[in-house]
């Protein structure tokens, strides 16, 4: 996979030969979708591979009363074309929106989550359903809200020699709407300039309960609770919440790259919040 | 490491590293050279095979990854020296001119019409949008694939099952 050759890479037989392997030093490979591109890249150079695609640990959706449990290994379309899916829109949304469809057959929602980016699309509706993602080490398996599994920039809680088994996605109480928009130059292969998810409860017209989630304008996926509390009470009217909106853009950290500027990125925040309340108070 | 799959059809087994990209496997160690490569970074989709009957990356894919899998490539469509519907198609809509996207939207095309015989004008869009083309300007690919949707839907006969033409 390099351009120095190809990489090397070993198939466990089971998840405690995969969880020594990678103690060892081994990098966890699911997907290759991103990890591939950094080995071509040389932006890292790990001593093996241990590929984790496979293991039948980690594959399978479990449905519970309260949620679903989905295996690391679990790609995007596999999914997207699971119950889970249309239990949960918000996931539906998210997911549609990764790369195109190749890379969906690929790529997995546990790598999106171990890559840790703060554009990743699929962190977004585990943000906003406050998923827990499950692992399992030497030491032997703990379970963490995404929120604090990840920690900045490819910076996550894993430890030494821990891979994720598997990520829980609670069931919303009620029936929230969903809300899901990335920004950017074109729609597919996109990496997003800016992007909001949302989860909101209405009771007759006003705000009951939101949770919003916004990609690539912070170093992590970033969950603006202030801005969530001051929504009850409030109509999804785009003039009601234009202050709201003006604060979300305050609120962002966003930086400047060669995908958009900074002061860009605060304003497309924002508005993404008035796009959330036209789409959603129809 | 000798890795085993099935290639358009056929049990294969080849003796190459577990990391060696199935598209320098395809192109170098088998001499299947049908599968492109553009950018190398799963950004254009020149490289679009087919494995268990889903579009995959052959740039992005490493051989220990379709081990036991069946592997389809734009040789596999056209088995037997004729045209699929997909191909003929390309060319009746004048969607090819330089050619080099054209594997690859074949493939991915191929995926799409096996799972919706039906796809509206945005569907297929939407399908090959990881497929770019520098020179049709698309129109022209998204004509052929609703037109071989119709060719594949006009006689089923056409096509067996594995997509191979009779």
């Amino acid at each position: 996979m390099r351009k120095t050759g190809p990489a090397r890479i070993v198939r466990p037989r089971d998840l405690s030969e995969a969880v020594r392997l990678v103690a060892e030093g081994g990098r966890p490979l699911a997907g290759g979708t991103d990890l591939f591109v950094r080995l071509r890249r040389e932006v890292e150079d790990p001593p093996f591979l241990v590929y984790l695609g496979e293991l039948p640990e980690l594959q399978g959706i479990e449905l519970r009363e309260d949620g679903a449990v989905v295996g690391a290994a679990v790609t995007h379309a596999k999914l997207l074309r699971s119950e889970v899916a249309e239990r949960l829109p918000i996931l539906r949304l998210a997911l549609s929106t990764i790369g195109a469809p190749a890379i969906r057959e690929m790529g997995t929602l546990a790598g999106n989550v171990a890559n840790a980016s703060p554009a990743g699309d699929g962190l977004i509706p585990l943000y906003l359903l406050e998923a827990r993602v499950l692992l399992a080490g030497p030491q032997g398996e703990r379970e963490l809200p995404v929120e604090e599994f990840v920690l900045g920039p490819g910076k996550t809680a894993l430890k030494e020699g821990e891979i994720i088994r598997s990520l829980f996605l609670p069931f919303p109480e009620g029936e929230p709407r969903s809300y899901f928009r990335k920004v950017g130059r074109r729609r597919a292969l996109l990496i997003a300039v800016a992007s909001l998810g949302g989860l909101v409860w209405l009771q007759d017209g006003v705000v009951e309960q939101a949770r919003l989630a916004l990609g690539s304008v912070a170093p992590t996926v970033l969950r603006p609770r202030e801005v969530e509390q001051e929504l009850v009470g409030k109509p999804l009217d785009p003039q009601v919440l234009a202050p709201l909106a003006e604060k979300l853009s305050q609120l962002v950290q966003p930086i400047t790259d060669l995908r958009a500027s900074a002061s860009y990125r605060r304003e497309v925040a924002g508005k993404l919040l008035l796009d959330l309340a036209v789409s959603l108070a129809g | 490491m000798s890795i085993n799959f099935r290639l358009n059809g056929r049990e294969v087994e080849v003796d190459v590293p577990p990391g060696r990209r199935l598209l320098n496997l395809l192109r170098e160690d088998l001499g299947l050279t049908g599968t492109k490569e553009g950018c190398g970074e799963g950004e254009c989709g020149a490289c679009t095979v087919l494995v268990d009957g889903r579009p995959r990356l052959a740039c992005l894919t490493a051989a220990i990854q379709v081990e036991g899998k069946e592997v389809l490539t734009v040789e596999g469509l056209s088995a037997g020296g004729k045209l699929h519907p997909m191909q003929e198609a390309l060319i009746k809509a004048a969607g090819v001119q330089c050619g080099f996207c054209t594997p690859g939207f074949v493939m991915a095309a191929y995926a799409l019409l096996s799972e919706n015989p039906h796809p509206t004008r945005q569907e297929v869009r939407e399908f090959l949008s990881g497929n770019l083309c520098r020179c049709t300007g698309y129109e022209g690919i998204v004509e052929a694939v609703l037109l071989a949707a119709k060719y594949l839907r006009g006689d089923p006969s056409r096509v067996t099952p594995d997509g191979k033409t009779p």
